[in-house]
């Protein structure tokens, strides 16, 4: 019986009259590392804006269905009261406080977490991404676009999250920075923090996940083992970019039958 | 040369006192991005609650409940009118604070009337003189003091958990309450904070030479203005800058009007506004003001 598990049941929500989400059910265990997959629009940021109770920030608003952390009610809390009950979100684009220093980006970071939990959390910080030390006085907004993830990354593990919820971790990251983040979210998972991930990059997140979902249009379209999911024809069509002669047949019909979904792949 | 040193000292410390307005002023722009246009009726009521108490409880202790009844005049605004207004665009927000503004200076006024108030300082008119030069004491205590607060609120601005709190949510309110920070209170205490500071100002801007606390105290308030521009409304260096370069351009002007009376009288009044403008041609987003600074 996990003791601290995120679920979503039956999430509605969206932006004024637009309808982000439909429906959406989706759980993760405790301990586990769940993605969410997903082309632009099928959304995978609403999902978590919901869960980290920041649609309000984009005019948009949980309009049906319920989510919960453990026992916690999430969504009748405030955004830093998500924080509290160990659920935390590094947004897309990193998001780092650009003008402060590294060091003082990390102590935002742990604005949220029980006093005293500092330096331990710090210390961890450090073994996971040594170059943050180095890098404790520059300005965040000096670093790389590798580096400034590292950052985001580790400012959300400073409020000493159960469940970290990650946006698009290796957007715009050269292959190679977005393998060592890959390597890092494992890292983390292992030492014991549940991990949501949303992703395009699917062949990333099915590596790094135990479970999968794929959104469509704001509907789950398919959810399951990521292993299964991984080798199933449709998500290595459409989002492994995997082509063998029946599958290019395949998917040329289903792009003349739903043109929508051209832009999707790779 | 004497005068010229004179005017200097007198200026500098005209220009600590501006720099703690302008000073409430920037920090309450980074933390919720809100022009206030209200600040100098925060700073008249400080300085009307400590000259209503000064005789009956005594100087210091009438300071101490000015601060204290500033500060709580700026939450009040933040929380019965700012907070209902979140969300809407901020010049909307600027323009709120006009009415709340206009609504109390009228009220204090009123209380005011033609009155002249003083807020029985311990300095009164007493001169020091330091070798040559003659310095009223109220200049140097307010050089003191200024400077003393300043150091003290830019420490906590750099090192306290408040500090980091209102630096992260100026930058990015998402990413901040994303880490758990409140911005609720954010916005509340810069408010108090912009308060208490305008509070201590309003005393320096009434003691000696001033007579006191007047209706017209509030138009004084108003140079503050002109130093948070010139500093770069984002920055609070840029308020100390900002508040030194009224303050001589006002001290010096004033102190050599005779020389330039060719351009009138009264030009003290329009010179740290006419720096402004030559500021802003030079620097569009104040001397300090943010470039952007980021790498994708």
């Amino acid at each position: 019986m996990p003791h601290a598990a995120l679920q979503v049941g039956a999430l509605t929500a969206g932006y004024g009259p637009v309808r982000a989400l439909r429906e959406v059910t989706l759980t993760v265990g405790d301990g586990a590392v769940v993605a969410v997959l997903g082309g632009n629009g099928a959304g995978k940021t609403t999902l978590l804006r919901a869960i980290s109770r920041t649609l309000g920030f984009h005019g948009g608003a949980v309009a049906g269905g319920e989510i919960s952390f453990g026992e916690t009610r999430l969504d009748r809390l405030a955004a830093p009261e998500v924080v509290a009950a160990g659920v935390v979100q590094v947004p897309e684009g990193r998001r780092v406080f650009a003008r402060m220093t590294v060091a003082d980006n990390l102590r935002a970071g742990a604005l949220g977490a029980p006093r005293g939990s500092r330096s331990v959390s710090l210390e961890r910080v450090h073994d996971l991404f040594p170059v943050l030390l180095e890098r404790a006085a520059q300005p965040a907004g000096l670093l790389s676009g590798g580096e400034q993830q590292m950052l985001a990354l580790a400012r959300g593990l400073m409020a000493q999250p159960k469940l970290l919820l990650l946006d698009e971790p290796t957007l715009g990251l050269a292959p190679l920075a977005a393998e060592r983040i890959a390597e890092r979210i494992r890292e983390i998972n292992r030492q014991g923090t549940s991990v949501l991930l949303v992703e395009q990059n699917a062949a990333i997140a099915l590596r790094v996940a135990s479970e999968a979902y794929v959104l469509e249009t704001g509907r789950v379209a398919l959810s399951g083992p990521a292993a299964e999911l991984a080798a199933s024809d449709e998500v290595r069509r459409r989002y492994l970019g995997v082509v063998d002669e029946d599958a290019a047949a395949d998917a040329e019909r289903i792009a003349d039958a739903a043109p929508v979904l051209r832009r999707w792949q790779p | 040369m004497t005068t010229f040193f004179e005017l200097l000292i007198s200026g500098i410390s005209l220009g600590a006192v501006y720099a703690l307005i302008a000073l409430g002023f920037v920090v309450i722009f980074r933390a919720t991005e809100v022009v206030n246009f209200a600040h100098a009726s925060l700073l008249f009521a400080g300085g009307y609650v400590t000259a209503l108490l000064t005789d009956d409880i005594g100087f210091w202790a009438a300071l101490i409940v000015g601060i204290a009844g500033a500060a709580v005049v700026g939450s009040l605004v933040e929380f019965l009118v700012i907070r209902r207004y979140r969300g809407r665009d901020h010049s909307v927000l600027a323009i709120v604070t006009i009415g709340v503004d206009i609504v109390l200076l009228t009220d204090l006024t009123r209380r005011i009337g033609t009155d002249v108030l003083p807020l029985g300082d311990p300095w009164g008119d007493k001169i020091v003189q330091i070798g040559p030069l003659a310095i009223p004491e109220t200049r140097i205590a307010a050089l003191l003091t200024a400077a003393l607060v300043i150091a003290v609120f830019l420490l906590a601005f750099r090192y306290t958990s408040w500090g980091v709190a209102m630096r992260a949510a100026a930058e990015d309110r998402e990413a901040a309450a994303l880490m758990g920070v409140r911005l609720g209170r954010v916005s509340l205490s810069a408010w108090a904070v912009a308060g208490a500071l305008a509070a201590i100002a309003a005393l320096f801007l009434t003691v000696f030479p001033t007579p006191g606390l007047e209706r017209n105290t509030s138009l004084v308030a108003l140079k503050a203005f002109p130093a948070a521009i010139i500093g770069g409304l984002d920055s609070t260096t840029g308020a100390l800058a900002g508040g030194l370069i009224v303050g001589v351009t006002e001290a010096m002007v004033t102190g050599y009007q005779d020389e330039l009376s060719f351009l009138g009288r009264g030009l003290g009044e329009v010179a740290p506004y006419l720096v402004m403008l030559l500021i802003l041609l030079a620097r569009p987003a104040g001397l300090f003001g943010t470039r952007e600074l980021t790498r994708v």
